[in-house]
């Protein structure tokens, strides 16, 4: 990691930025599943790069003191972690809110117990689908379903909150309302139905992950009606696939505007994907104070508030909406980050792409995937 | 939905916090903020006072006449914007009823 340019001066410091509501904390990128939509990056941090236990202390004692309201404990599979415990301790201690995001593999019922004496807030449990034979194709590890159904069922027992996270794509989004009654079964008080992002290693399987523009309808009209019947015993979080929308979505809440991310190996990005831009360079945590880089970096100033915006964005209406959408899906489709997202009705090759999503999920059958092995 | 705030919250019930949810002052922002899964809620200081009341042992009752007390206003109307606030707070499961 190259030193910054301006030295780290924490009086400089004080500028006014808002502070980050919530941290990603990145614990590994080590995971037992092998999801062909998989959102670590392409290139994945080594066991032996990950922050110890006593750097990441440091970082989340940084985070509580800048601001920081939320962490998420996430991955890859963060119980692969064997000091997951510890942190959680630490995270409470300096007053975050500690939510852990889990595939359930590699939790037991005693570190369930623990984790839940230790103050854990809240955990977010993924489910790829509502039977075995499906979610554990997508999965690609045989009795994840089986483990995951009792690690809800530990979770429920210490009364701590669960959020099921289901990530939909082809093969199980006409399954939406069967999914929603899975999470109320369980005992959840949220659920995200969050369709698959189309970036990293998903983009090798585009077509079978893609549902189709009538896939996509029915679902909405289903969480619309599920969502009213359902107010108050189980929240439902909707994002629908953007690949079929008219605006891109808000992504991160803007750039350096809500979130920071915590890789593995200690880099600091503005959003889990922002290493896809090749000319942006980044900060690590080991070397470098957290607020600096969340105030000065030239990384996390590059696309923040709307100053860098091009046309379309610079006069358009929702430029403080969808802040541009998402600059790495800019990156990847238009060649240039400062694009507008090319998801967007006004962008220029919003055609381009909506023709290509159209042929891709009309295909008869779901090509089989491409795993993601360690 | 058909049932009034008055049936979802009723006078003898026991609102309490939910757990995974927590009320705290943020320094950062100088304000307080409920903190509940992937939600960080602003509090005004109206909302604080009446959720610094919701200890999960009183009724709704006796919250809204603590707060009459403290703050020299009529019941009713401490009730009513009590209950709205609650009441949308249970809508998002961050409050609940005491058995």
């Amino acid at each position: 990691m190259n030193a910054p340019v301006v030295s780290p001066d924490p009086v400089k410091a004080v500028r006014r930025v808002p502070p980050p509501m919530a941290m990603l904390a990145e614990l590994t990128h080590r995971c037992p599943l092998k999801c062909p939509y998989c959102s670590n990056p392409l290139e994945m941090v080594k066991r032996a790069d990950e922050l110890t236990t006593e750097e990441w202390t440091s970082v989340l004692t940084q985070a509580a003191a800048m601001g920081v309201l939320h962490v998420h404990f996430s991955g890859g599979e963060p119980a692969a972690r064997r000091d997951l415990e510890a942190l959680v301790t630490v995270g409470r201690e300096v007053g975050l809110y500690t939510n852990l995001i889990t595939s359930g593999v590699g939790l037991t019922e005693a570190r369930v117990k623990d984790l839940s004496a230790r103050g854990l807030d809240h955990v977010q449990l993924s489910i790829q689908g509502t039977d075995a034979e499906t979610a554990d194709l997508v999965g690609g590890y045989r009795g994840g379903f089986d483990h995951k159904m009792k690690v809800a069922a530990w979770i429920g027992a210490e009364g701590l909150p669960l959020t099921v996270n289901a990530v939909m794509h082809r093969r199980n989004l006409h399954k939406v309302r069967e999914t929603i009654d899975l999470a109320v079964k369980l005992g959840a008080r949220r659920i995200e139905i969050a369709n698959t992002q189309i970036h990293g290693w998903a983009v090798k399987n585009r077509a079978a992950l893609l549902p189709t523009r009538a896939m996509v309808d029915a679902c909405t009209a289903v969480v619309m009606e599920e969502r009213e019947r359902l107010k108050g015993i189980l929240v439902i979080d909707y994002v629908p696939p953007d690949h079929h929308s008219i605006y891109p979505k808000a992504c991160m809440g803007g750039w350096g505007r809500v979130g920071i991310n915590i890789e593995p190996n200690g880099t600091v990005l503005p959003c889990h994907a922002a290493a896809t831009i090749p000319h942006l360079t980044f900060e690590n945590a080991r070397d470098t104070p957290l607020a600096w880089i969340w105030n000065e970096s030239a990384s996390f100033n590059a696309y923040r508030g709307t100053d860098w915006m091009q046309e379309p964005c610079r006069s358009c209406e929702r430029k403080t909406v969808d802040f541009g959408g998402c600059r790495c899906q800019a990156m990847a489709y238009a060649g240039d980050a400062a694009a507008t997202d090319p998801m967007c009705i006004k962008s220029p090759l919003r055609d381009t792409i909506r023709a290509l999503t159209e042929a891709e999920s009309e295909v008869g059958e779901i090509p089989a995937y491409e795993y993601r092995t360690l | 939905m058909t049932a009034t705030p008055e049936d979802r919250l009723p006078d003898t019930a026991v609102p309490r916090i939910a757990r995974g949810v927590r009320l705290r002052f943020d320094e950062a922002r100088e304000t307080h903020m409920l903190l509940a899964p992937e939600r960080a809620v602003k509090v005004d200081p109206i909302a604080a006072a009446i959720l610094g009341e919701v200890d999960g042992t009183r009724t709704f009752a006796a919250i809204v006449g603590v707060l009459a007390e403290k703050y020299a206003a009529p019941r009713e109307q401490i009730a009513g914007d009590a209950r709205r606030m609650l009441v949308d707070l249970m809508d998002k499961r961050m409050l609940e009823i005491a058995p």
